[in-house]
């Protein structure tokens, strides 16, 4: 199951970075795809994305909202507020786990030997306020003699931006190289210190900073997909702890907002069917009971 | 003795909010608000992007 998700996470990220003329080109897709939003962190400034970042449509919309309501257009971020809950109410953060090309390059990462450290469990609380404050609340209040805000996360955070859109359009317009300024190696900087810590510890831009995985975590006892764990199996053995590269405690709290639902404590680490699999309330998978059965 | 109301089932939730969201998407469409999405991702923020 592993082996078929890393394969999903590469198609996803070829999909939505499908657009492979840019080096003639020099610029961006401009098809009809980009009206749709990615599910997952993938900046729409990349050269190559084929479709739009649904935190970078967002803080566009409510940094302009003032301008668009006096000009009688009602832009309040419904169209990718639905889309983001649209798929929240589905799959939560699964489309973390499955959907997110930001997301694969860490995993990809942290497969690199070397070692390895956990992410400290408070830090988890800090994308929420990133969430609050550099998509929705200062977009929207802070403003110029215009009425115009910032994308306050896209412009002074997202690491995904500089390295899917920032360097390679450095390369396709060499030009661009000498306005560079603080801004940019301040980006950098925050985009090499994540690469980093991705090598020595599992997903933690994820874990600690990402504002579309603090939206999906807000489904974690509302989603149609989602694990559960069958209390009168469960031995707490902790195996499922080993394996969560979230670092979430399944036996102990089954409905964490962390929970990327990557399925390896299912298939890789519970040995007494515990866990399980349920779409819409219908049970998709039991845990197989048989392996325990044949152990013993 | 009281009868306990039984309550509702847990997948409820999530029928809800997936509605809900689906309602607001639609509102979304008829606002016209994917013409603003398509037209922002067709052109480069540089400052977006750390450049500028």
């Amino acid at each position: 199951m592993e082996f078929f998700r890393n394969w999903f996470q590469a198609a996803i990220l070829v999909l939505t970075n499908a657009s492979w003329s840019f080096p003639f080109t020099r610029s961006l897709y401009q098809g009809p795809l980009k009206v749709l939003c990615s599910p997952g962190l993938n900046c729409y400034s990349c050269p190559a994305a084929t479709v739009a970042c649904p935190l970078g449509a967002l803080q566009q919309l409510l940094l302009s909202i003032r301008m668009n309501l006096a000009n009688g257009q009602f832009y309040l971020g419904f169209y990718v507020i639905g889309s983001m809950g649209f798929l929240g109410a589905i799959f939560g953060r699964m489309v973390c786990g499955w959907a997110c090309p930001f997301g694969f390059i860490q995993e990809l990462l942290h497969k690199i030997p070397s070692p390895k450290f956990s992410v400290p469990r408070p830090l988890r609380y800090l994308k929420y306020a990133f969430l609050a404050l550099t998509v929705i609340i200062l977009p929207l209040v802070v403003i110029n003699d215009f009425g115009m805000g910032l994308p306050w996360f896209c412009k002074f955070i997202c690491p995904a931006g500089t390295l899917e859109a920032g360097l390679p359009m450095l390369f396709l317009q060499p030009d661009l190289q000498r306005i560079i300024g603080t801004l940019f190696w301040s980006k950098f900087t925050i985009l090499l210190f994540f690469l980093g810590w991705s090598v020595v510890a599992s997903r933690p831009f994820c874990r600690t900073t990402c504002p579309l995985g603090a939206w999906y975590g807000l489904f974690k006892k509302a989603k149609v997909v989602r694990l559960t764990l069958d209390e009168k199996k469960c031995t707490h053995c902790k195996e499922c702890h080993d394996v969560c590269p979230m670092g979430v405690k399944f036996d102990e709290s089954p409905d964490d907002g962390e929970c990327i639902t990557c399925l390896r404590c299912l298939n890789q680490a519970c040995r007494f069917g515990a866990i399980g699999l349920e779409v819409g309330g219908l049970p998709l998978r039991a845990g197989d009971i048989r392996t325990i059965k044949k152990e013993s | 003795m009281a009868r306990k109301r039984p309550q509702p089932p847990a997948h409820k939730l999530p029928l809800f909010l997936l509605s809900f969201f689906i309602i607001l998407f639609c509102v979304g469409v008829f606002v016209d608000e994917p013409s603003r999405v398509l037209e922002q991702s067709w052109q480069i923020c540089l400052s977006c992007i750390g450049i500028g």
